[in-house]
């Protein structure tokens, strides 16, 4: 947009007006090549490579977004309670709720990369730590948001009573960051249903193994015999029917994270 | 105020009225504004994609709903069905580019000085109030026009303010437990996605009346959108 040309004085309206038109003219000849660059940019954008169903530019933004979110991510910030009368919660998901399963039978797989030997837990193993009662509000991906009343064991206690989630194994310990494995991933006992927390959100305060919720067991539909709950995540990471709790040093597979959704989906 | 560009002059002979090129918009204001209609036709665009998934807003009291945000045949027309991931991805994505893009013209405009010409005053409000009757033909005294009349003055602040309600609102319910001070302030996760909603209905209403006048003030006023000059009669260009 050539302001230059203008500085030059002109005697006469031809003159003008001649002026006028060839920055017009020019004006119009850069602005429509960048509106052609933008709408190049918008159809190369839109055409490349898909990553996990997202075209690989965005998810690297994704990623970015990641980062900045776990830099910010600060675990005394926690989500806010209610109280209990207030909770309810719709149902909401059953992709690895397959009929075929029998809960007398479930035991907890529990992985972690410092050990060779898969540990097998049961629910009283669980209902052994200490139980927290957590009223906050369960935010869905979908842009719903509901007040929820779970209770279970935090899978931090879980992790330090079990030594769960370091490279050396001993028990995770905040003031050994470095000796954190990075991720834990979770699957349910059929493997059709599997999520990704980084290890900071999944030993957040209020990350729980629940296995009530209202007060009363929780049922199959909400993933009854142990489900994974934490307001530091979209609702679809709190799977359901936990079968596997792995601590690795992989970012593990995420069922929605394959099929377009931000792995880190952190709140 | 850098020098202006004179064309002819009095006294020169001519029987038309003078005319010299008078510097309108300066580059960045027209480079930031054009880009910015890309970045929120995206923003709006994958927020609608977004908004699809729990589409729960409307007009109306009680039972009686006046219009529902939206009626099914909205989303098939522009094809937003069944696309939450794909709308959350360029959402947040773009939602940088929208940011930077409005803190750009933001400290611009107060460090160039431009602000002086778009900020409110204490007549802008009466001044826009005229300027709506005159344009709705029901008054015949149009007030001065100046760079911006009133209520340009109020509409173009306005929109600025709704640009920093929406990342803000859009902070509330994108990191609700980090940024929980800020749902709090806003009322909580559901008021901050109802507001944020409201925003971009705003932006819509803003857009559609934003052409419709330039549409009317014609097509000198447009150019200077672009090319940063219009043509001014000599004898006018005094008050300006």
């Amino acid at each position: 947009m050539p302001e230059a040309d203008a500085r030059r004085e002109s005697r006469t309206d031809e003159e003008a007006r001649r002026q006028l038109g060839r920055m017009t003219r020019r004006s119009f000849i850069v602005g429509g090549a960048a509106a052609l660059l933008g709408v190049g940019g918008w159809y190369w954008l839109r055409t490349r490579a898909a990553v996990g169903g997202v075209p690989w530019p965005l998810r690297r933004v994704l990623e970015f977004n990641e980062r900045v979110a776990q830099g910010f991510f600060n675990d005394a910030r926690l989500a806010p309670t209610f109280p209990p009368e207030q909770a309810g919660l719709r149902l909401n998901g059953n992709v690895g709720l397959g009929q075929d399963f029998d809960p007398t039978k479930w035991k907890l797989h529990v992985e972690t990369a410092a050990r060779p030997a898969a540990l097998e837990l049961t629910l009283d193993d669980i209902k052994a730590l200490p139980r927290v009662d957590l009223v906050t509000q369960l935010n869905c991906v979908e842009g719903w948001t509901q007040v929820v009343h779970f209770a279970g064991a935090r899978l931090l206690d879980f992790a330090v009573k079990y030594r769960l989630g370091t490279r050396s194994g001993d028990a995770p310990d905040p003031a050994r960051p470095a000796d954190l494995l990075p991720y834990v991933g979770l699957d349910t006992p059929d493997r059709d249903y599997y999520v990704g927390l980084d290890a900071a959100s999944a030993l957040h305060p209020q990350t729980l193994l629940c296995y009530a919720m209202n007060g009363a067991p929780l049922t199959l539909p909400h993933g009854a015999p142990l489900r994974l709950f934490t307001p530091v995540k979209y609702g679809f990471k709190g799977l359901k029917r936990i079968g596997t709790i792995r601590f690795t040093e992989q970012r593990p597979a995420d069922y929605w994270a394959e099929r377009g959704y931000d792995w880190y989906a952190g709140l | 105020m850098e020098s202006q560009p004179k064309f002819g002059g009095p006294g020169l002979s001519d029987d038309k009225p003078m005319k010299r090129l008078e510097k309108k918009h300066p580059r960045a204001t027209r480079w930031l504004h054009w880009i910015n209609v890309p970045l929120l036709a995206v923003m709006i665009w994958s927020g609608l994609l977004i908004y699809w998934a729990n589409d729960v807003y409307r007009i109306g009291f009680g039972n009686v709903t006046l219009f529902r945000f939206f009626p099914g045949w909205f989303y098939r027309v522009f094809l937003l069905e069944n696309n939450l991931a794909e709308g959350m991805a360029w959402h947040f994505a773009f939602m940088w580019l929208f940011a930077l893009n409005g803190l750009v013209y933001l400290l611009y405009t107060i460090f160039s000085g431009e602000w002086r010409h778009l900020v409110p005053n204490r007549h802008s409000l009466r001044e826009a109030l005229q300027v709506t009757l005159h344009d709705l033909h029901l008054s015949k005294f149009k007030p001065p026009q100046g760079r911006y009349n009133g209520a340009q003055k109020i509409a173009y602040t306005a929109v600025i303010l709704m640009g920093a309600g929406s990342l803000l609102t859009g902070l509330a319910i994108y990191k609700p437990v980090q940024s929980g001070w800020l749902t709090f302030l806003l009322g909580g996760y559901e008021w901050a996605r109802w507001l944020h909603f409201w925003l971009m209905i705003g932006y819509v209403l803003f857009t559609v009346i934003h052409v419709v006048q330039v549409i009317r003030a014609g097509w000198n006023n447009f150019r200077s959108m672009v090319v940063g000059y219009e043509p001014v009669a000599v004898e006018e260009s005094s008050h300006a």
